[in-house]
């Protein structure tokens, strides 16, 4: 009986957290059925919550005519998942030589790379900014050309993300927690400490991959500053730039809002619910160990 | 045994090279990509530098430091009447004599130029004199302590609301991936999304005062983000609300690294169900309580996105932040020499807090 | 090692320099491709307008192509400074009008070379002006009026105000109490506090210069002092002030307040602009009345100046550029961008021939309103920064800090800022 007692606490608990957690979606849910007016006129009262009123998907076609949804949606998806990609090779590579390997100024370069987390990205925009526009850049147009400035393209919003701190420290924790007798194995079997990397550790890195590649791709998706300074083409525009298309001199277009970050946030949802096993357990054995 | 060591030379160096080919691709786009950045963003701070100006900007010193940390204090007088009261102004509070003389740029105290005022205290009702604090930049010491008090909340709370949704999905739950994920949702959506949803949660005909009025009748209903009082807050609870989940997962990645036989052998000994917790859980967390007492500290500090989106410091200043205040001057008013300046300070202190707790939890993490 | 870099780079360097010119001589066959930017993205009639000129324009001659580029008006600025600190603006641009002179400062524009007799005509508030020259032009205008219901003001037993004599301080302070008084408002007066930024200096600070104070001394541009914080601007303050405190008006509104408030008869009297009239007026239908801004001491006064043309001075076709413009400012187009987009017509011929606007049509009050009491804001290239620092300034104030030192640290602040850019005086 005493144990029963502790479940339905447990699960009473969990069903509160639920609410708590969900009400704000709920809301953004139903307000993107809703009419502006209406939506208005319900939020504060339990209205908002429920698909009352004159409910129709109108929203969600005036998003579609508003905006290039599916450009934004497709420039979105190949700016995060070409920054996830490289980056699991960067950041792991990284990772790995802090993690098993000798080097000289290895305290140095780890005390460097984990300070680059503090300032936050905001206040470096600018100066990231005058860094692109001088940039070199390698461009194709019947040769190469060698020009000025990386801006207004896909690469703007790639480049300065592939390499990412938190990104390291995961796989460098990762690496640190496979046993140290497999180096030394493969080093006494004439292996390469390359070899050592790409033929045993990343293998065995699955969970570390999966962990960083979450946790990459949902910056990316959501990044909103640095294209708003960067990009001025809308073919290159990303999904959240998309966002201010709804304000327009002094209105705003409430109702379509909403049917917009549903759009945007559906996919992210979908996307974790099915990885969310794989994503805790990911994290349990990347091992945030010290 | 010379030849051991030759080889074994021969193996340090091949290592030492390798280990830099591995590193080389990382480091390269980390140097370009953030430490250049800020290295540009901290030396601004040293220059008068003008987001678009027609010419370069100067080298100024420390001048935008003393600016920015200088304080000072100034004691002003009220006239004595005959009957031992101090003179009051219409008001009917004491008329002490103006400040605003003494701060313009004609000052005969050159420590109080271009100062203002941030508080006035040790009152002497004896004398009529009260001691008023300046300050080169008000705004600055205002959104320090802003910045303090929201991370002195949050850490602790978010990280322990976090355990606590992490031992309450670790259990054998029906529907835990369900819950799991549902706690997960908030960390999913960008801050932009969320700020924007809980705007209409804390306006004053808003979803929090409707329901707590239906339970207190006769509750004036609170502007939450127009309060002084109430906005700061109000900005603590969304952001642990969308924060908490990350934190979870992590907590719930550290409780399955902890051996069940761990448990098994306490259970044995008889051990209660607080036991368990006192003498394995929370020893087999001290590597994951090092990783989440850093992040939140260093995401805490750098608050920023909901007050940009939701109060923009306001009202009175009561939720800007260092990191916001580093951006509305370096960008908004495009003095980013100055706005670089806040980002120096900004870093320094964080570095400083960062490293204090690394020490501080060396002793658990070996 | 190091010699092979030095090598490599002068190939490099070498490389660029012979290749460069061929990708500019291969463009010079076709029309030159002129690029435009504009504040228009997600705000489908505008853009349609602007594109129509392009295409027109486009094909009444061979020599320039113009290809637009739209942006969401909300981050525009944003993008343009970025734009402008990484030196890449395109040849012509909308901008709002008050930034102009910080962008002149800047070196970012170059003066108009448009026909005098054109521009001549376009009303002062919509003409960009620095140092004597012109910079930009705008197709349009906007203005601020004080929407009303007619039976709002006969239940109060109020005088109706005319252009000619509007409120004074006293009988608008007696509307806003009568309304208050009836309990048939939430709120006598919305003014706009859900919105933020630039709406802050557009909106109140002709309040702030009805009373007689202003920004900035417009004699020479050089301080605030005596001027935002002199007597007027204290009076202005704590007027505003109690508008607050005495609950006529919400601090902060809500979106459902500031979209809805006052046509759903929960607010009495709204300060907006000319953009919601239609929607205020469909939905009132005759009960609908605009009335003129109300005279707080000197003068009346509302904002003028809304989005404007410039040409980048990195405009490598500016005959191309300033071509356009001129095309686009003939009277037809003046009075399309008004009647589609319920904008001010700026021109005589324009409002002549405006369907909404034009004497005797159902708004001309609001293009009598624009040419009567338009007062730009400070042509100074502190501008952005003076906003900024009033914005905060009068949100202090709203919120309920002590009015004169609130304006005492604003003209500390903008007087600081001009100091330390040598009063915006290009030569140091």
């Amino acid at each position: 009986m005493k144990l029963n007692i502790g479940r339905f606490a447990s699960y009473f608990g969990a069903i509160v957290f639920t609410v708590i957690f969900a009400f704000p979606l709920v809301f953004m849910v139903m307000s993107s059925l809703k009419p502006d007016f209406n939506l208005l006129q319900d939020v504060g009262t339990m209205r908002s919550f429920l698909p009352v009123g004159p409910i129709s998907f109108d929203n969600y076609v005036g998003v579609y005519d508003r905006i290039p949804l599916l450009r934004f949606i497709f420039n979105s998806l190949l700016v995060s998942t070409i920054t996830v990609v490289l980056g699991l090779f960067v950041n792991s590579m990284l990772g790995f030589a802090l993690a098993r390997m000798e080097f000289r100024g290895k305290n140095f370069v780890f005390a460097v790379i984990i300070s680059t987390l503090i300032l936050p990205f905001e206040v470096l925009a600018i100066p990231l900014l005058y860094l692109m526009v001088k940039a070199p850049w390698i461009s194709f147009n019947g040769g190469f050309h060698i020009t000025q400035g990386i801006f207004n393209n896909y690469q703007v919003q790639i480049l300065p993300f592939i390499a990412n701190a938190v990104s390291v420290f995961l796989f460098m924790q990762y690496f640190k927690s496979l046993p140290k007798e497999l180096d030394e194995a493969a080093l006494v079997d004439g292996a390469s400490w390359f070899m050592i990397y790409r033929k045993i550790a990343m293998p065995l890195a699955g969970p570390a991959i999966g962990t960083v590649s979450v946790l990459t791709f949902l910056p990316m998706w959501n990044s909103y500053i640095w294209p708003v300074m960067t990009v001025q083409d809308e073919e290159f525009r990303p999904i959240m730039i998309g966002l201010q298309y709804f304000y327009v001199n002094f209105g705003t277009a409430w109702g379509q809002i909403m049917a917009y970050l549903t759009i945007l946030t559906i996919p992210v949802v979908i996307l974790f619910l099915s990885m969310q096993r794989f994503f805790v357990n990911s994290i349990a054995t990347t091992g945030i160990k010290g | 045994m010379q030849s051991k060591v030759k080889k074994q030379n021969a193996a340090k160096r091949a290592e030492n090279k390798t280990a830099r080919w591995l590193a080389a691709p990382g480091l390269i786009l980390i140097g370009i990509f953030t430490i250049i950045p800020i290295s540009l963003a901290l030396t601004l701070g040293f220059t008068n530098a003008q987001l678009l100006a027609p010419t370069n900007p100067d080298f100024t010193g420390l001048n935008n430091f003393k600016t920015l940390l200088g304080v000072s204090a100034v004691t002003l007088h009220a006239a004595k009447q005959p009957d031992g009261t101090c003179a009051v102004d219409e008001n009917g509070e004491i008329a002490y004599e103006p400040l605003r003389p003494l701060t313009r740029d004609n000052s005969p105290r050159k420590d109080l130029r271009g100062k203002s005022e941030v508080k006035r205290i040790f009152a002497n009702a004896e004398k009529c004199s009260v001691l008023v604090v300046v300050a080169g930049d008000p705004v600055f010491w205002r959104s320090l302590t802003n910045t303090f008090f929201f991370a002195l909340i949050v850490v602790p709370v978010q990280a322990g609301l976090a355990l606590i949704l992490a031992l309450l999905v670790n259990q054998r739950l029906r529907g835990r991936n369900f819950f799991r994920t549902v706690y997960f949702i908030p960390t999913l959506s960008s801050m932009v999304v969320i700020s924007m949803l809980w705007r209409f949660m804390y306006q004053q005909d808003g979803l929090f005062n409707k329901s707590i009025s239906n339970f207190m009748p006769g509750y004036a209903p609170i502007d939450w983000l127009g309060n002084p009082k109430t906005a700061m807050p109000a900005i603590v609870v969304l952001s642990i609300w969308q924060a908490v989940g990350y934190h979870m997962i992590i907590w719930l990645g550290g409780l399955q690294t902890i051996p069940a036989e761990l448990y098994e052998a306490v259970r044995m000994d008889g051990a209660n169900k607080w036991d368990e917790f006192k003498h394995v859980t929370i020893p087999g967390l001290r590597h994951t309580f090092v990783f989440i007492l850093i992040t939140i500290t260093i995401a805490a500090l750098g608050l920023f996105v909901q007050i940009n989106v939701l109060t923009q410091g306001g009202p009175l200043d009561s939720t800007s932040t260092l990191v916001f205040q580093s951006f509305t001057r370096g960008y908004q008013r495009q003095e980013i020499g100055y706005g670089s300046a806040i980002s120096f300070v900004f870093f320094i202190l964080v570095l400083v807090i960062a490293l204090i707790q690394r020490s501080m939890t060396k002793r658990l993490d070996t | 090692m190091k010699s092979k870099w030095r090598i490599s780079l002068t190939a490099a360097v070498v490389a660029v320099g012979l290749l460069a010119p061929i990708t500019v001589s291969a463009a010079n066959a076709a029309p030159v491709e002129i690029p435009l930017w504009t504040h228009n993205g997600g705000n489908k009639a505008e853009l349609a307008d602007v594109n129509l000129v392009v295409k027109d324009f486009n094909a009444s001659q061979s020599k320039y192509k113009v290809t637009v580029k739209a942006f969401p008006q909300i981050n525009y600025n944003d993008a343009i400074v970025a734009s402008a600190a990484a030196n890449r603006l395109p040849c012509i641009m909308d901008t709002d009008a008050p930034v102009v002179p910080s962008w002149v400062y800047a070196g970012y524009l170059s003066p108009l070379t448009v026909d005098k007799k054109i521009t001549n005509k376009l009303q002062t508030s919509v003409k960009g002006s620095y140092g004597g020259k012109l910079y930009s032009a705008g197709f349009y205008d906007a203005a601020i009026a004080l929407l009303a219901r007619k039976s709002t003001i006969a239940d109060a037993g109020l005088r109706t105000p005319t252009v000619a004599k509007p409120w004074t301080l006293a009988e608008f302070n007696d509307a806003l109490a009568k309304a208050k008084a009836s309990g048939k408002f939430d709120y006598a007066l919305s003014l706009g506090t859900g919105w933020d930024g630039e709406w802050y200096p557009y909106g109140f600070s002709p309040l702030l210069q009805s009373f007689g104070g202003d920004l900035i001394d417009r004699k020479g541009l050089k301080t605030a002092e005596g001027v935002l914080n002199g007597t007027a601007g204290v009076a202005w303050g704590k007027w505003f002030q109690n508008i607050f405190t005495s609950g006529l008006a919400p601090k902060k509104e809500t979106a459902d307040q500031r979209d809805n408030g006052f046509i759903t008869g929960k607010i009495a009297y709204q300060w907006n602009g000319s953009w919601a009239a239609a929607s205020a007026a469909e939905k009132l239908g005759d009960d609908f009345i605009a009335l003129p801004p109300p005279n707080l001491g000197t003068k009346a006064y509302i904002g003028g100046g809304s989005w404007q043309w410039a040409v980048s001075s990195s405009c490598a076709n500016k005959a191309g550029a300033n071509a356009w413009l001129q095309f686009a400012l003939q009277t037809k187009y003046l009075t399309k961008f008004a009647d589609d987009l319920f904008n001010l017509p700026i021109t005589p011929d324009a409002t002549k021939a405006s369907k909404i606007f034009g004497p005797g049509s159902k708004y001309s009050e609001f293009a009598t309103f624009s040419a009567t009491f338009a007062l730009i804001r400070p042509a100074t290239p502190a501008y952005p920064v003076i906003a900024k620092i009033y914005e905060t300034a009068t949100k202090d104030i709203i919120n309920g800090a002590d009015v004169q030192k609130t304006l005492d640290g604003a003209v500390d602040q903008i007087n600081k800022n001009l100091k330390d850019n040598y009063y915006y005086v290009k030569k140091k």
